[in-house]
């Protein structure tokens, strides 16, 4: 029997299938494993790279992204990066995410041992383009407007676009997304501020 | 169907442009064509994949049985942009960044199963490999045309963050129109389908004047002397 009539045979179909998956496997198995170090060591530097956009240079002395702390919020656990100088910590970061617009506003902050904030980027997001995207660095300095702020200056219920009665600037054309992005800060500096003994090792 | 190599190359490129004549992938084509970087970009990344799938798909055109050629076809596929996808999150980080979301987007891609249905199961391995060359470049001269219009009337800049993709070499590509805010619009998805819309009129005019030319060259004077 030639090849081209065993083709259309019924029994060799599972058995292309079946060697065509098992090569299509193997093959992802090898290079998951050949390149899962370099996306591992990708990622961390993208993870430092983002947390010292957040914290000063040179404020902190040790390698914050193995200082981690794991503290529960709304059911979810929240990794918190401590800081310090000296051993003492000096700062957290952290990363929240809400609802914005389109969909999650990830926001990645970093507050200092009086719950100061000392940056906030916004890590992802899917706002519409050329309204709500004005809450990037790329886009705009509006970010930045967050740097020194904490719960009491401003007040508390000043926390809010000025739309709402707050200090802070919303977009022409765009009011959920800095009103989604006022609030995660202010969620945040609440968070850092319940849990402050902890995040900072005191002893309560 | 003209199976000389040039011919080939004539089909991808302009005959049978994936966009602009097959219509086909127009899922990317509306999606990531926001800025003439990510069109080139996700361009370069289906090119990749297409010449791969072709060469493999014609090299195993006589073992694999016509019944079900479609699975067999479709899981080579999705393995070759899975192993794009984590070679380039690897070791091209910083492009990966760019056009993350969109390399797991080519397999849904119907113009890389398209071709090897229509012409890799059929054709020599390197005539395949010079379709899907040609397929990939004609789809990727699309989208970096569709999406430094929309770019050009949307935001005011071309090739923005060039650089981030090819290299800070190229970073002169990067242009800004001064003063120019940019109408919104033609970033959002409608300004995608107004823009292919006009392109795939004025491909339609320009084939009918080559032809009228072509017509009137060949020599039936009375018709032009009218």
């Amino acid at each position: 029997m030639d090849f081209a009539s065993f083709r259309e045979k019924m029994a060799y179909q599972p058995i292309l299938l079946g060697v065509f998956a098992l090569l299509a496997s193997g093959a992802l198995a090898w290079a998951s494993n050949a390149t899962s170090d370099a996306i591992a060591a990708a990622e961390a530097k993208d993870l430092r790279d983002s947390l010292s956009e957040v914290l000063p240079r040179g404020l902190a002395d040790n390698d914050f992204l193995k200082d981690t702390l794991d503290i529960e919020r709304n059911g979810k656990p929240v990794t918190i990066y401590l800081a310090r100088r000296e051993g003492v910590v000096i700062g957290a970061v952290f990363k929240l995410a809400e609802r914005g617009y389109a969909a999650d506003i990830q926001v990645l902050m970093a507050v200092d041992a009086e719950g100061r904030t000392l940056g906030v980027r916004v890590l992802k997001h899917a706002e519409t383009p050329g309204l709500g995207d004005k809450i990037e660095l790329a886009k705009s300095n509006w970010i930045k407007s967050f740097d020194g702020k904490s719960i009491g200056r401003p007040p508390l219920e000043q926390w809010a676009v000025k739309k709402d009665g707050g200090v802070f600037d919303q977009f022409a054309g765009a009011t959920i997304t800095p009103r989604v992005v006022v609030r995660i800060v202010k969620g945040g500096l609440e968070f850092f501020a319940a849990h402050r003994k902890e995040i900072l090792g005191e002893k309560s | 169907m003209n199976n000389t190599l040039g011919g080939i190359v004539k089909d991808g490129l302009w005959n049978k442009n994936v966009v602009f004549a097959q219509l086909l992938a127009m899922c990317p084509a509306m999606a990531v064509t926001t800025s003439g970087t990510n069109g080139l970009g996700m361009g370069l990344a289906t090119t990749a994949v297409l010449i791969v799938s072709n060469i493999l798909v014609s090299m195993i055109r006589h073992t694999v049985s016509s019944q079900v050629r479609i699975p067999v076809f479709v899981v080579l596929i999705a393995t070759l942009v899975t192993l794009v996808d984590m070679a380039m999150n690897a070791w091209l980080h910083d492009l990966y960044k760019v056009l993350g979301l969109f390399i797991a987007l080519i397999v849904v891609n119907c113009a890389i199963l398209g071709r090897a249905e229509a012409f890799a199961v059929k054709n020599g391995v390197i005539a395949s490999a010079v379709d899907g060359l040609a397929m990939g470049l004609g789809f990727t001269g699309a989208l970096t045309m569709i999406g430094l219009i929309r770019e050009f009337l949307g935001s005011g800049t071309l090739f923005a963050q060039a650089s981030n993709l090819l290299g800070p070499s190229f970073a002169f590509l990067e242009m800004k129109i001064p003063g120019y805010g940019g109408a919104l619009l033609m970033i959002l998805p409608p300004g995608g389908f107004a823009v292919l819309g006009f392109l795939l009129a004025g491909k339609r005019v320009m084939e009918s004047r080559i032809e009228e030319r072509a017509r009137a060259a060949t020599g039936t004077p009375d018709a032009i002397t009218t």
